[in-house]
């Protein structure tokens, strides 16, 4: 290994943070061009590195070593260091390009706020972060890396930080991520306490032999140690990836500015733990009972939370509902061991939705910051680019053949179907029925927005209330180049991407030993069986079940959107219960603030006022110094300073002491 | 001048306090002030020969000095250091220059008095850490009790005399019961006051309990460990800032210290025996409190809330009898120096321009002062847990030595990634975030350059250790594995 490939290592997580931090500190000596030349130079830069990283990775070239040690205890070494491998270099690159792309596009969409520095400070934090997690070769540094997008998403869900609502979604992400954190960090400690380490390699290659290991848990129940371990590292996953029951901050965290909805909570960070999940395979493959739970969850998140995106107004939030049910689409490809279909997924859906996700903040900035997409409606005249691309983004979403959502998603279902293990049944019908769902939740935003019948100039009465100054007229205008340039450029791997890629990534060895499946989950090697090449699939895709059904949605919200709008408001009317069950997105906000929000002040105020300040302060120290008090009063009375008082006294004792010694004889 | 850096280190600071405490009345404030400041800095400077000089590969007392002080009982002036005092010594003498700044305008009053607490209590202190004899150890362990109650009496809020007795008779409390411990191991040990010999002394099961107890309590008051700590909420809410640091940075961590230097060395059976209490108490202590601190109205009570949370950490990691649990302790109860110490200074920055510790004033601070609420964002986070701050590591360690022992351990303990993170950013929230509502918040003024100054080291520290904190376990290593080997060997007869 040349020496020069390590400085590159380096370079690629350190030139991210380099800029964040001259944008950091120095953002009111650089101004507002310095904070973006330097920010998106040290993109670039990163970029790049990728790139040359990765074509390393092709000819061959893994690597892991050690950066620093951070801790050392005798035997004990905890160090930060690099794994590079296919599956570090893809996920490197993504990254990497999707961050320049929504830098570049930040100086568009920010262009006005006064907190520009420290916005594209943020980005670049985050993406050094979530560099350094996946190109982690250790737990802790995974630990690290995965805890520092969670602090830069909630630095970003709470950016307009006088709003409230934006505000308050920032620490409730934060939190619900750490609870997802706790059981991620107790998985980790089982982890160091049954391998003696932290280190990736070490623990893999360790693994089988504790196959069978059993730890006891509570008397007289053994339990499956990777069973426990996988469990606890897939809590984790589910409080970074959003799935249920963990998923109820990743809607409210549109609260941020579009920009990060695109790179945090679409394309990247969201995606982490999936992204762990793969490379803890060599342990997930111990645990059927493990991949069961993960699929079981994956199938309820894809479905039940596309089923919301069907009747929400917020155009982000539509896309927020679509991203849960993507992940969990990607989550049921983890759970049937098809390790590589979810990360292809992963891919693909990162450039789409991060496309849609960058169209739908071109289209608020046309709409002065108005989101609701019930005032929007003929967009397609005014921006031309943005309706393109949009399109593009969505048939992508929806599996559309040929285009990269189509290899992914339809890959993921196969896997369903061929699965075997418990639950399989279940995800199939899910990922199934969910293609319907996404297909038509998407073209009813896109129908919504596009076409129809011009609503804009209709109140906003309704509208977020993201800007105080909106008093438009005219007609709305197509965004800067700074803004539809990185569209196209994330329009060409929507297309294409997935075409070009699926038979090197799940067919291929392009994942090499980054993906291990075991011999008892052929899922993989039957999906190998029935692929004849990415053309043959696109055709053959046409005669299929999820093409109809994906058509079924399409037509259907044509129609209930384009021709008949007064169908959807009747059946709303009609079906009410259904539909507020829905637009509450069944009410789980409600149960947690009851629960735990609630729950934990009610217990806080008893413990503190029962526990501290009427048992310990009230009866115990308090209690004590009156009885002090009580006891010294009494001594006092003894001593009153008159003479007859005392003389009494001594009467008496002379008189008790006598008659004592009295009786004593 | 080398063989007799302890001694500096304790003496300097004291003999300072003296210097200052002669200019007298308040019109010679500036020169106590500059005085004050240059006698911390001299005894932060003849500290740092302890780190640099320090040899991390024995275990045994460096830098010891020992003469005779009372002949008739065998009581000696016996100071030395290991890994474990080592980083304690500094981080105090460290703390005491931050202090001193912190009082450089806020306080007015009685100016050199204050000053002069500070150091005497400063020197006290070292002397606590570094003193072998029993005798020399308790009556440093007394006497820095009364720079702290004058701080808080003097120069506290409006319920200070309460805060400060109760602080004061607390604390008392306890270490009688210590000192009668002491004269029986003085017998037991054939006439020795040397803390070392006790380490060696043969001792039966119920005078190991017994003793274990009344340490325990004499120590655990000071920790503080639940249920002896609610003085600690009283007594930061009266004290002023300065002292609030003091507390909670350093006085803290004499009652951890003594778990590490009398009750598991001297009592290793009953240690053993009785470690359920100590880890029941601690668990009990991490969830209570976790949840007390949620409802707080008061910063200042939150953070010391948080602080017992925190050093039930410490507790916990002494006792898992591993040397990842007991140098994660070690390392937390720095990195609770450190951040408390920030998070207490944060407070009183907002404090000395709003004159109120509600949370329910604030809201909003974020627009008035930038650079003040990104400080106290590192800090909460730190306090949060958060990795690449130092407060991430002691708690990591402790949950991953939990891990080892018992799962449950872990899993009870962990809880505070989410309390801790509730308590810290919810307060956060309300006091930074959101719209302006309280007119005079308007009037606020960031953060001026002696207040940087301040938040800024405190946040190199923060991160410095939080990515690299290796080289302080490399210090400690070796004398806590021999402290657990120590531990691991029977005494009784």
């Amino acid at each position: 290994m040349p020496v020069d490939m390590r400085m590159l290592y380096l370079i690629v997580p350190l030139a991210p943070l380099f800029g964040a931090i001259v944008a950091g500190l120095c953002g009111r000596l650089i101004g507002r061009t310095g904070a973006h030349v330097v920010t998106i130079a040290g993109m670039v830069v990163s970029f790049i590195a990728s790139v040359l990283v990765f074509q390393d990775v092709l000819a061959g070239h893994t690597f892991n070593g050690t950066v620093y040690t951070w801790l050392a205890l005798g035997d004990l070494r905890i160090e930060i260091g690099f794994l590079i491998d296919a599956l570090t270099a893809m996920m490197m690159l993504v990254v990497t390009f999707v961050s320049l792309m929504v830098h570049i596009y930040t100086i568009g969409y920010m262009h006005d706020d006064p907190g520009y520095q420290r916005f594209f400070s943020y980005i670049s934090l985050f993406t050094f972060s979530m560099l350094m997690l996946v190109m982690s070769n250790n737990f802790l540094q995974l630990f690290f890396g995965w805890e520092a997008v969670g602090l830069v998403s909630y630095l970003l869900i709470g950016f307009w930080y006088t709003r409230e609502t934006a505000v308050y979604a920032s620490l409730k992400a934060f939190l619900v991520n750490r609870v997802g954190d706790f059981g991620f960090i107790l998985g980790i400690g089982l982890v160091l306490a049954h391998f003696g380490t932290l280190d990736y390699a070490t623990v893999f290659a360790k693994a089988p032999t504790l196959a069978n290991e059993t730890i006891t848990l509570w008397p007289d129940s053994p339990w499956s140690l990777m069973t426990v371990i996988g469990i606890l590292l897939f809590i984790g996953a589910m409080g970074k990836s959003a799935q249920f029951p963990l998923h109820v901050w990743l809607p409210d965290s549109m609260e941020g500015p579009t920009p990060i909805s695109a790179l945090i909570h679409a394309a990247t960070m969201v995606t982490a733990g999936i992204f762990m999940v793969a490379r803890m395979s060599p342990l997930y493959e111990l645990s059927d009972t493990v991949l069961s739970l993960i699929m079981v969850i994956g199938a309820i998140t894809a479905l039940f939370m596309g089923l919301l995106g069907m009747v929400q107004n917020d155009i982000k939030r539509v896309i927020a509902y679509s991203t849960l049910s993507q992940l969990g689409y990607m989550t049921v490809a983890l759970g049937a061991s098809a390790y590589s279909v979810a990360v292809f997924h992963l891919m693909t859906h990162a450039f789409f939705k991060a496309l849609l996700f960058l169209a739908a903040g071109s289209v608020i900035i046309a709409m002065h910051h108005n989101q609701d997409i019930r005032y929007m409606g003929g967009l397609r005249k005014y921006m031309p680019i943005t309706w393109i691309t949009t399109l593009i983004g969505s048939l992508a979403l929806i599996g559309a053949p040929f285009l990269s959502g189509f290899y992914s998603k339809e890959s993921i279902i196969e896997a369903a179907r061929m699965s075997h293990l418990a639950g399989a049944g279940f995800a199939y019908f899910a990922v199934l029925a969910g293609v319907f769902v996404t297909a038509f939740y998407s073209f009813r935003l896109y129908f919504l927005v596009f076409h129809g019948k011009e609503r804009f100039h209709q109140g906003h009465a309704h509208g977020n209330e993201a800007d105080q100054h909106h008093h438009h007229s005219g007609v709305p205008q197509e965004t800067p180049w700074v803004v539809t340039a990185p569209l196209l450029a994330l329009a060409l791997p929507s297309l294409a991407i997935g075409y070009m890629t699926i038979e090197p990534m799940l067919f291929g060895d392009f994942f090499g030993h980054a993906i291990y499946v075991a011999d008892r989950h052929p899922v993989m090697h039957e999906l190998n069986q029935e692929f004849h090449g990415a053309m043959e699939m696109g055709l053959h895709a046409l005669t299929t079940l999820p093409f109809w059904l994906t058509a079924a949605g399409v037509g259907l919200s044509a129609f209930f959107y384009l021709k008949r709008p007064d169908i959807p408001a009747a059946l709303a009317q009609r079906f009410n219960f259904l539909y507020r069950m829905l637009y509450n997105k069944y009410w789980f906000d409600e149960l947690y603030n009851w629960a735990f929000i609630k729950g934990a002040r009610v217990l806080g105020s008893a413990l503190w006022r029962r526990g501290d300040q009427n048992i310990i302060d009230g009866f115990f120290v308090n209690g004590s110094a009156r009885l002090v008090e009580r006891f010294s009063r009494l001594l006092k009375a003894f001593q009153s300073g008159y003479i007859y008082h005392y003389a009494f006294a001594m009467l008496i004792g002379v008189f008790a002491l006598v008659t004592w010694f009295a009786r004593l004889n | 001048m080398l063989n007799n850096l302890l001694t500096l280190v304790i003496w300097v600071p004291i003999l300072a306090g003296a210097v200052v405490l002669a200019t007298g009345s308040d019109r010679n404030a500036v020169l106590a002030r500059w005085l004050a400041l240059a006698g911390a800095l001299l005894g932060l400077i003849v500290a740092i020969p302890l780190a640099t000089g320090f040899d991390s590969t024995t275990s045994a007392m460096q830098f010891v000095e020992k003469t005779p002080w009372i002949p008739a009982f065998n009581i000696h002036y016996h100071l030395g250091i290991d890994g474990i005092s080592m980083p304690l010594i500094l981080l105090n003498s460290f703390i005491t220059v931050l202090v001193i700044i912190a009082g450089w305008q806020v306080i007015q009053d009685r100016v050199a008095q204050y000053m002069a607490a500070f150091l005497i209590m400063s020197g006290l202190i070292n002397g606590v850490f570094a003193a072998l004899d029993g005798i020399l150890f308790y009556v440093f362990f007394e006497a820095m009790l009364i720079p702290l109650y004058l701080i808080i009496g003097v120069w506290g809020g409006p319920n200070r005399v309460y805060a400060a007795l109760k602080f004061f008779l607390y604390t008392l409390l306890g270490s009688f019961l210590m000192l009668v411990s002491m004269i029986y191991l003085y017998f037991q040990s054939g006439g020795s006051f040397d803390i070392l010999t006790w380490h060696g002394t043969v001792l039966g099961m119920t005078a190991q309990t017994l003793m274990f107890f009344a340490f325990l309590l004499a120590f655990g008051v000071k920790v503080p460990m639940l249920p002896v700590h609610t003085w600690l909420p009283d007594a930061h809410v009266e004290a002023p800032t300065g002292g609030s640091v003091v507390l909670a940075a350093i006085t803290l961590k004499v009652g951890a210290y003594g778990f590490l230097r009398f009750i598991l060395p001297i009592l290793p059976d009953a240690s053993h025996e009785l470690a359920w209490v100590v880890i029941m108490l601690s668990l009990i202590a991490v969830v209570y409190i976790g949840l007390v601190a949620l409802v707080q109205a008061d910063m200042k009570k939150l953070i010391a809330y948080s602080s017992v949370a925190h050093m039930g950490f410490v507790t916990l990691g002494f006792f898992l009898f591993n040397p990842l649990g007991a140098e994660g302790g070690l390392v937390q109860m720095v990195s609770h120096g450190f951040v408390s110490a920030a998070l207490f200074l944060c407070i009183g920055v907002m404090y000395d321009r709003l004159h109120s510790r509600q949370i329910k004033d604030y809201g909003g601070l974020a627009s008035r002062m930038p650079v003040f609420a990104a400080f106290f964002m590192l800090f909460a986070m730190a306090n949060s847990g958060l990795p690449a701050t130092s407060g991430f590591v002691g708690e990591f360690m402790v949950i991953m030595a939990s891990s080892q022992v018992n799962f449950w351990y872990a899993l009870v303990i962990a809880t505070t990634l989410i309390t801790g993170a509730s308590y810290t950013l919810w307060m956060y929230k309300r006091v930074v975030f959101g719209a302006i509502t309280n007119p005079h918040v308007e009037e606020m003024t960031d953060v001026n350059a002696r207040e940087i100054l301040l938040l800024g080291v405190l946040a190199v520290l923060v991160l410095g250790m939080g990515v690299y904190p290796k080289p302080l376990t490399d210090v400690m290593h070796v004398s806590v594995v021999d402290l657990l080997a120590h531990v691991a060997q029977s005494k009784l007869p």
